[in-house]
């Protein structure tokens, strides 16, 4: 086997115990996304346009919510700010990289292909093909969601409206946040994010979402002051 | 918007944040203000999802007992407190959910 099949292959096998944790996640979202009024086609494409299981949730939320698209969009970018961490995390390790293999590495760089890649580099160091390593575990990755989605559209289709299938949104959003509510700087960023959320609902555009996010975040910002508590990170299963 | 619009730019936003540092490696560096920051946007951008959805039924605040998606998420609360597991989070969210609508 040549050196770039191993460090592939590598990485495809560190990717199985997440893609067995995903696999679920995308059918649920693609249930979902028909439910919330998606066309199957686009519920199917957002899976690859977006790639990104917490933004692919929150987007389904929102456009069964009838929320502007500047609004999605903005909150999709907000959701999203994470990825600026994974991308400074394994700058160092691909920069010696083409462009072209930097796009590429880039739109496959997910929660779930980030952590079993960096913790490899970490422990492995790199040789020059281990950027192999993380494209194995991005498309295994990708490929299982695609996989999923499709499933979850089929089925999804066949649920009826009574079984109250739109409050797995919700639901899995609580999933998401109790896990990262570690310390008092984060709760107090759930709280009052949870409450202006509330008072600001009637505000035009779906915009008390980024009013409340952007409290929330500055409580939590203050809060820690200069304590510099465990960093939270997203739960795994999803991209 | 339309919806595709809404993809392909959301989807480029996001590439984009993934594709950001690794292209400027070695010309920028990200502050530590941001770097605090990022750590509350899951908490923050979530809980003002989750709130809304609880507690206000039929565009009104609803905080009694027949806001059965309240009590339900409550439940849900506890089981991801106490499991950590997403799965089991949402089966005991829409088990309660179910089993108030069907029996009370």
């Amino acid at each position: 086997m040549t050196e770039q099949a191993k460090n592939f292959w590598a990485g495809v096998r560190a990717e199985i115990p997440l893609m067995i944790g995903g696999f679920p996640f995308g059918m649920i979202y693609g249930a979902l996304a028909i439910n919330a009024g998606l066309s199957t086609s686009a519920a199917q494409w957002m899976s690859s346009l977006v790639f990104a299981g917490s933004a692919q949730f929150i987007t389904t939320q929102l456009v069964r919510e009838s929320a502007p698209g500047f609004v999605i969009v903005l909150t999709i970018a907000v959701v999203n700010l994470r990825h600026m961490l994974y991308s400074a995390s394994l700058a160092p390790y691909l920069a010696s990289l083409s462009t072209r293999w930097k796009v590429l590495l880039s739109y496959l760089l997910t929660d779930e292909a980030y952590a079993p890649t960096v913790i490899h580099y970490e422990k492995e160091g790199i040789n020059p093909f281990s950027h192999f390593f993380l494209l194995g575990a991005g498309l295994a990755l990708w490929m299982d969601w695609q996989i999923s989605t499709a499933l979850g559209i089929f089925l999804g289709a066949a649920i009826p409206e009574s079984w109250s299938l739109d409050f797995a949104l919700p639901l899995t959003f609580i999933a998401m946040v109790v896990p990262v509510l570690k310390n008092r700087p984060a709760i107090a960023a759930a709280l009052s994010a949870g409450v202006v959320a509330l008072f600001a609902y009637a505000l035009p555009y779906k915009l008390g979402l980024i009013v409340a996010a952007l409290v929330g975040i500055i409580v939590g910002t203050i809060l820690e002051g200069r304590k510099s508590p465990k960093r939270t990170s997203p739960p795994r299963g999803m991209p | 918007m339309n919806i595709w619009l809404v993809m392909l730019i959301g989807g480029l936003i996001t590439f984009g944040m993934r594709f950001s540092l690794i292209y400027l490696f070695g010309r920028f560096h990200v502050p530590e203000a941001l770097r605090k920051a990022l750590r509350y946007v899951p908490p923050a951008v979530l809980s003002a999802i989750i709130f809304p959805e609880l507690f206000i039924r039929d565009e009104m605040l609803n905080l009694s007992l027949d806001n059965y998606r309240l009590m339900a998420g409550l439940v849900a609360i506890l089981a991801a407190w106490f499991t950590k597991n997403i799965l089991i989070t949402i089966l005991a969210g829409m088990l309660a959910l179910f089993l108030l609508q069907f029996f009370l």
